[in-house]
């Protein structure tokens, strides 16, 4: 069967972009987080929306399973073929097709990476810029998108799925569909006011299509950018101190930070702070409203800004930051992964306590963090661990962290980001049976044989 | 503990208060009111002075009579518990600064050049004018002045010992010299002014750079090409602490061929550069420093903003490039004159 699929899938792509070599099985069967390997009988990289649907109609008739996958990078194992089957990799579909500079929105293909699309603004339009995630550049849009991913602008702009206008996606069934304003009129420039389908394949893991193009929400690029670094040793007061530092309105990122390397840092929360201005005037007004906003606590000297000249400010002005890949690197050997939990800002310190006391129980090297999304609404707070992948003790006691981390995520009020099966398993078994029974049909009615990503959103 | 070298009698006779009347930050109706302010900073009384000080240094040079002004305030400061920064600032940079221990036994040899704690300066010890330099750098030497910034005495006396004591044991002891080129002049006024006021036996010969680099370009003479441009000195505040090198400066220039302009904010005038205030959360007249610094400089026409201190050039040298002036430390000036 087998070769039979191979051989079919070189009939819609070519030969060049198929392959079922133990090789290429091998290395779709991870990712750099703690799930075990699970390789697919084929990889397939379409050109197209048209060979994208070709793929999925022939996985129908043979009922095989498909994975779509963008860059692999989500750690949680979401990208491993479960149950065998084909691993559809989008990566030739990185293509721009359009950007509008007025309305602010560009149009991309389904495999188009974070890093093309900086690019190609920063070359045919320096005014604007995207929501970039700390992830590597060729993290692709639509994958950190369907993951409701966050990023440089998300205090600004929301979570990146917030700053979706509209998708073309391949139905389960071979059916191509348009969501968003696309669908009306050609153009891309929103979701409002039409039903909002968009959500059939946001936090869906891959389960109920594929998507082929997509629109986002460009924000303008300002020639001015600077950042502040908030510093308190209380977490007590952390979620005040943000609501305050949001409620300002004018910072595009904000990221609180805590790790016990390099040393100094260790005890202190951090809060980094990134806006931007298309005058220096302006941006010391948007500075000034910042610091005015928590003057209270640095005129009761219990926190303040980190005092940083210009040439220091650079590498936290990096866009994507580099200090999450440094920490990755911490035990050497490749392996990390985190618990991302989106949740209430009041839960932060909570948060922070349980993954102080996770990691000092399992005796993993820890960050822990933040990204606040939108003016304070929620937080994508991490709980990162890194461990060394030759080392089966290491990756059993970064992966039984994780699984505390989910468990007390959950417990304190928060849902586990990009969750991985275990962590799946865990929020289904939280989550209102209706909404589960809901989910299924809508699976059922669109993917009949289920045969999309299967293995995940299920008990 | 061995107090503040100061003398209680010298301030009650003083008939100018020069310490807070010359002060470019506090502002005092009159004398009177100076003084009261300065008897009660004596008297360990509460002052509105010890909550307002900049932290400029500016007073240790415009007492006439020696009598360490700054350093007896911030001793007060501490006493107090008035912190000019709050105290995560201070705590984390106690902690990046704080001696590591990493420290080994190299064999070094004359001139040994002091670079601090600050070994991306290292490029700048190189050319004819550091021929056969040793450097030596790194935060267990670290001259831990800043502290005066932070009303940190306590750190001075506990860490400045210990940086000593490491440069005489895996430097000083078995170079061929016992002089000790200080690269920043924070440095030289840690082992010379802060030394003697707070009691601190320093068994090598401090050197401040200026009369290494007066002595180096006597010899290098004939290698030097005039620069023939206009510069803007910004005159740091650890240059308080030794005042005597800002004439030597002037003989450097003069040398080299750069004309010094005169400006508003320079020799007793300097302003403070503006990184201080930042640490102290007053971003505000930070930028009004920054302004008027830059403004200064613009207006007497000068090519080169030239930095003493590598602290204010990392905070005011991107404005200043901006402005069309070319920001550089003294160092890299001479160096271009030698054709380094």
């Amino acid at each position: 069967m087998t070769t039979d699929l191979i051989a079919q899938l070189g009939e819609i792509v070519g030969p060049r972009f198929v392959s079922g070599e133990a090789e290429e099985r091998y290395l779709y069967s991870m990712d750099q987080g703690t799930m075990p390997p699970s390789e697919p009988d084929a990889v397939v990289m379409p050109a197209n929306t048209d060979d994208v649907q070709k793929i999925v109609r022939l996985a129908n008739t043979l009922n095989v399973p498909i994975v779509p996958m963008g860059a692999g990078l989500v750690l949680s194992g979401l990208t491993r073929a479960l149950r065998g089957g084909i691993i559809l990799d989008m990566k030739r579909m990185n293509h721009v097709l359009e950007v509008n500079p007025y309305s602010r929105y560009a149009v991309v293909e389904g495999g188009t990476s974070q890093g093309m699309l900086k690019a190609y603004l920063k070359k045919h339009h320096p005014g604007l810029k995207h929501s970039m995630p700390d992830a590597p550049p060729i993290a692709t849009l639509a994958g950190n998108i369907c993951i409701h991913g966050s990023g440089h602008l998300s205090v600004l702009g929301g979570s990146h799925s917030d700053m979706l206008t509209g998708m073309e996606v391949v139905l389960p069934s071979g059916d191509i569909v348009r969501t968003g304003s696309c669908s009306v009129t050609g153009e891309w420039f929103g979701r409002s006011p039409l039903p909002d389908l968009s959500g059939l394949f946001l936090g869906w893991s891959g389960t109920t299509g594929i998507v082929t193009k997509l629109g986002i929400k460009l924000f303008p690029n300002y020639k001015h950018n600077d950042v502040l670094i908030f510093v308190s040793e209380n977490a007590d007061v952390m979620p005040d101190m943000i609501s305050k530092l949001t409620g300002t309105q004018v910072a595009e990122d904000m990221t609180p930070w805590m790790t016990p390397k390099p040393e100094w840092a260790r005890g202190f929360l951090h809060i980094n702070i990134a806006f931007g201005a298309h005058t220096k005037k302006e941006l010391v007004f948007k500075r000034n409203l910042l610091q005015a906003s928590v003057k209270h606590y640095i005129d009761d000297k219990v926190a303040g800004f980190l005092p940083l000249p210009p040439p220091q400010k650079g590498r936290f002005l990096k866009i994507p930051s580099p200090d999450l890949a440094r920490f990755a690197d911490l035990r050497k050997g490749g392996g990390f992964e985190y618990v991302g939990a989106i949740m209430g800002i009041e839960h932060f310190p909570e948060a922070y306590r349980e993954g102080l006391a996770i990691a000092e129980k399992y005796q993993v090297g820890y960050s822990l963090g933040a990204r606040i999304i939108g003016a304070g609404h929620c937080m994508m707070f991490f709980f990162a661990y890194a461990f060394n992948r030759a080392d089966p003790d290491d990756i059993k006691r970064a992966s039984d962290a994780l699984e505390a981390t989910n468990e007390a995520a959950l417990k304190m009020g928060g849902i586990p980001w990009k969750a991985e099966l275990p962590s799946q398993k865990q929020i289904i078994e939280k989550m209102d049976p209706s909404t589960f029974s809901l989910m299924n049909q809508i699976r059922d009615m669109l993917d009949a044989n289920r045969i999309m990503n299967p293995g995940n959103w299920e008990k | 503990m061995n107090p503040i070298k100061f003398d209680p009698d010298v301030c009650v006779n003083c008939e100018t208060v020069d310490c807070l009347m010359k002060c470019q930050y506090i502002n005092f109706n009159d004398m009177s009111e100076a003084k009261e302010e300065k008897l009660k900073i004596n008297d360990g009384k509460s002052s509105r002075v010890l909550d307002e000080c900049l932290t400029c240094y500016a007073c240790q040079e415009y007492c006439p009579f020696g009598n360490n002004p700054f350093y007896l305030l911030v001793e007060r400061q501490e006493e107090k518990g008035i912190l000019p920064s709050p105290r995560p600032i201070i705590e984390e940079q106690l902690r990046m600064m704080k001696p590591k221990g990493r420290i080994s036994k190299e064999a070094v040899s004359g001139p040994v050049v002091d670079m601090c704690a600050f070994p991306m300066l290292t490029g700048c010890v190189r050319g004819k004018l550091f021929e056969g330099a040793s450097i030596i750098v790194g935060t267990d030497i670290f001259c831990n002045i800043m502290w005066l910034h932070f009303a940190k005495n306590s750190t001075i006396r506990e860490r400045v010992p210990e940086a000593i004591d490491n440069i005489m044991t895996y430097y000083m002891k078995e170079a061929d010299t016992d002089e000790l080129i200080c690269f920043h002049d924070e440095c030289y006024g840690t082992y010379t002014s802060v030394a003697d006021a707070y009691a601190i036996d320093v068994p090598f010969k401090p050197v401040h750079q200026f009369d290494y680099y007066k002595e180096r370009l006597a010899v290098l003479n004939e290698s030097i090409t005039p620069i023939n441009a206009k510069i803007a000195y910004q005159r740091p505040c650890s240059n308080r602490l030794c005042p005597r090198t800002d004439n030597v400066l002037d003989d450097i220039f003069e040398a080299i061929g750069a004309e010094r302009v005169p400006r508003t904010y320079d020799r007793e005038n300097a302003l403070c550069c503006g990184g201080v205030p930042r640490a102290h959360q007053r971003d505000e007249l930070a930028d009004e420093l920054v302004e008027k610094n830059i403004d200064d400089m613009k207006a007497y026409g000068a090519t080169y903003c030239v930095f003493n201190c590598p602290f204010c050039m990392a905070t005011l040298g991107q404005e200043v490039a901006e402005q069309g002036l070319m920001p550089i430390l003294v160092s890299d000036l001479i160096q271009i004159a030698l054709g380094d």
